[in-house]
């Protein structure tokens, strides 16, 4: 009986690996993929080569005025002169070491609840939410304890549009928790409230709530009282922010099963306990990526506070693109000034992925 | 959250009934809504009295005297408040219903692009959807205005397409058709084309149910739309002229004239919106699970086929509820073209009317309830549609 042997495997065909394998079953599988692929590329050499050119070859990169730009190219002279009163406005600039001071005392402050091994990580977190925000007050504004004053019609730039978003982001986030949690209340007065409450400020655009805030409110406080016009803008900003946050966190709370609520009550839990101790960690865990999107668009509406005189970040490239001594620098503006908005957004984005990853349980539905 | 009915302890007090405490806390809570109400109330009364303003909406009886660059409606500066009301709401509407259309078409292609099998394709729809919905709106409106049509050459060295269109910083003008002699005979055309393709499609499903053929319903039924009327003009002759517009001295003259505000806030709003819509339909498509493609190949459809005739019908389950959402964010962004000016319902109404009238509440109610009617009327149609595509269950 003779012993089959087989032959040896045959390396695949050239044509269908490596470089060229990867090549045909991606860019080249069909007449119609090469088409868009062909088209793909004449997009890209349209657009690629006179931007890079534009921004970075031909650019200017030195110089005092705006003789200094050959305008062949990008003028980034006109960023760089002008960069002080992108970042903090019209903040005093012998004062400025103050804003720097808050911007290092949050990173340096926030640093350790991202360390894995801190313990009391979360009575350290609530303990610098209570502190710090009165410390960033007192160096902001000053006025107490041997700092000068530096009125709000003052901060402008980068600076007033974080501070915007910071302020809306945490207070928007436990005002729409609250809402959320009122409109699946049993009681029908609070649901109605809450429903009410949440539909109007989800109805109407950002722009005639800033409108409103500027010739309503001062209509509606009494006699001789009257609010900053900062204060206004942001007081818009979290009942705005607030109740887009509810109906992504009711999301999360509807998403939770019935069992939750019902062992959560045998184990002699009441309300409030069963709500923060089982529910609510489970529900926000679920909507962290809808949470981290509301925060995104936080963060780019508050470039509507244009509308009511405010020199937000954008306002004040806006400006300093109007000013007859830099005529003409309208695309190096925006383009650093979405440049800046999107490394804020994108980061933040991949920030919220990588916590959802982390807190996965592979408890996924 | 469903708590357990618990029965009333016996010998407990009434303050640690639940029932007892859930009365007690909703009485607290709306007498303290309707109390700051009043409070809100009773101090706007005090204000507007020192302030001399009465209340009411006579205002909108009364001249308006200002001037607007683009009415939908004819209008001039001696009509009333009223009516500069309706010229915003049509200005609103207008940008809302372009942009929408836009924003869908692009977002559609962007969505279909991340799950190309080209992997070229994937990286551009991904490139312009991680870049484009990560930039403020505002922003890109600025872009759009301040460093892409300002900078265009004037009127007299317009680009131009044909000597026909114009482009320019004063924004695009093209041939615009005016109706003359027997106008009705293209309108009577349009209407045949209508009830011709009503008739096809009805006529290709009832074939394709019973044969299982495909018929190209798209193609034909653009092939009749274009042809009839333009049979049409044989029999009736051309119901209407061009008007070209033409260089003159300073200025381009005649046709359509599509304002700078217009274009970039369309562009803008689309090119953004898009970036979201793309994101919806990409995940709309990939919760239609892959055995739905496998089984329609094997049945030998096309990949065309498979899109639009399985994938497709499926995936718009998915995506209506969210695409929902992203029309109504779009037709509320379309505010944002107040602060460059487009004469929409809030730089009309909530700017220059309140700052001629003074009456802000008035203003401010109007403008946000069109703004609250435009978002539920989307609500229910898009609900209403949803009913309609939503599956079927025997």
């Amino acid at each position: 009986m003779t012993i089959h042997t087989f032959k040896p495997d045959l390396p695949p065909p050239t044509i269908s690996i490596g470089a060229l394998g990867w090549l045909r079953a991606n860019l080249f599988s069909s007449w119609i993929n090469t088409l868009l692929t062909l088209v793909g590329l004449y997009l890209l050499w349209l657009i690629v080569p006179p931007v890079l050119e534009w921004a970075i070859f031909k650019a200017d990169w030195t110089g005092e005025t705006r003789a200094d730009c050959s305008r062949e190219g990008a003028c980034w002279v006109f960023i760089q002169t002008r960069f002080g009163q992108f970042m903090y406005g019209f903040y005093p600039t012998e004062l400025r070491w103050r804003v720097d001071a808050a911007a290092w005392l949050a990173i340096i402050g926030a640093a350790p609840l991202f360390l894995r091994q801190m313990p009391h990580k979360l009575r350290y977190g609530l303990g610098y939410l209570l502190v710090y925000p009165l410390l960033a007050y007192w160096l902001l504004h000053g006025g107490f304890l041997g700092l000068q004053t530096v009125p709000t019609s003052q901060w402008g730039g980068l600076m007033l549009t974080v501070v915007i978003a910071a302020v809306g982001i945490a207070g928007a986030l436990p005002l729409g928790i609250l809402l959320a949690l009122g409109r699946r209340s049993d009681m029908p007065a609070i649901r109605v409230l809450c429903v009410t409450f949440i539909e109007f400020w989800r109805g109407v655009p950002l722009i005639t709530v800033l409108f409103m805030s500027s010739v309503m409110l001062p209509l509606f406080l009494p006699e001789g009282m009257s609010l900053d016009k900062l204060l206004r803008a942001m007081l818009m900003v979290v009942f705005f922010e607030a109740a887009y946050i509810a109906e992504v966190v009711r999301g999360g709370l509807q998403a939770i099963p019935k069992g939750q609520y019902e062992a959560a009550a045998a184990m002699g839990l009441g309300y409030w306990r069963s709500t923060l101790l089982v529910i609510l960690p489970q529900a926000l865990k679920l909507v962290i990526p809808g949470i981290v999107n509301t925060f995104i668009a936080l963060f780019k509406d508050t470039s509507l506070v244009i509308i009511i005189g405010l020199f937000d970040f954008l306002n004040s490239i806006k400006r300093a693109t109007a000013d007859p001594a830099w005529l003409g620098m309208s695309t190096e503006g925006y383009v650093f000034a979405a440049l800046v908005y999107w490394m804020f957004c994108f980061g933040m984005s991949r920030y919220s992925m990588r916590l959802e990853r982390k807190l996965d349980t592979g408890h996924k539905h | 959250m469903r708590t357990i009915d618990n029965p009333r302890p016996a010998g407990g007090s009434l303050l640690t009934d639940p029932r007892a405490r859930a009365w007690l806390f909703q009485i607290l809570a709306v007498i303290t809504v309707v109390a700051f109400g009043w409070y809100l109330f009773h101090n706007t009364q005090t204000n507007l009295a020192h302030r001399g303003i009465t209340s009411g909406f006579g205002f909108l009886e009364n001249a308006a005297g200002f001037g607007i660059s683009q009415h939908l409606i004819d209008y001039s500066e001696s009509d009333t408040y009223g009516r500069v009301f309706w010229v915003g709401l049509l200005n609103t509407l207008l940008v809302s219903v372009i942009g929408i259309f836009l924003a869908t078409v692009m977002g559609f292609i962007l969505g279909v692009g991340r799950l190309s099998s080209n992997w070229l394709i994937r990286q551009l729809a991904t490139l312009y959807i991680e870049i484009f919905r990560n930039i403020p709106p505002l922003l890109l409106i600025f872009f759009v205005y301040f460093a892409v049509i300002s900078p265009l050459p004037g009127p007299r060295n317009s680009l131009s397409l044909w000597d026909a269109v114009f482009v320019n910083n004063r924004g695009v003008q093209m041939p615009a058709p005016s109706a003359a002699d027997g106008f009705w005979s293209f309108w009577l055309a349009l209407l045949v084309a209508l009830v011709a393709v009503v008739l096809l499609n009805r006529w290709a499903r009832a074939r394709r149910h019973a044969t299982g053929q495909m018929f190209p319903v798209f193609w034909t039924s653009l092939g009749l739309f274009l042809a009839i009327p333009w049979l049409m003009t044989f029999i009736a002759g051309v119901p209407f002229t061009w008007e070209v517009p033409e260089l003159q001295r300073f200025n381009i003259r005649g046709g359509w004239v599509v304002i700078p505000e217009l274009v970039s806030i369309v562009v803008a709003l689309s090119v953004y919106t898009a970036a979201f819509i793309g994101e919806t339909v990409r995940s709309g498509i990939q919760s239609v699970s892959y055995g739905q493609t496998e089984a329609a190949a094997s049945l030998g459809l096309r990949p065309g086929q498979v899109l639009r005739l399985v994938i497709v019908p499926q995936a718009l389950r998915v995506i209506v509820p969210p695409l929902t959402s992203q029309y109504l964010n779009l037709a509320k962004n379309s505010s944002l073209a107040a602060a460059i000016g487009y004469p929409d319902m809030v730089s009309l109404f909530a700017g220059t009317v309140l700052n001629q009238t003074g009456q802000a509440i008035e203003t401010m109610a109007i403008t946000m309830s069109v703004y609250l009617a435009i978002s539920i009327s989307i609500s229910l149609l898009m609900n209403w549609y949803n009913k309609r595509i939503a599956l079927i269950e025997r």
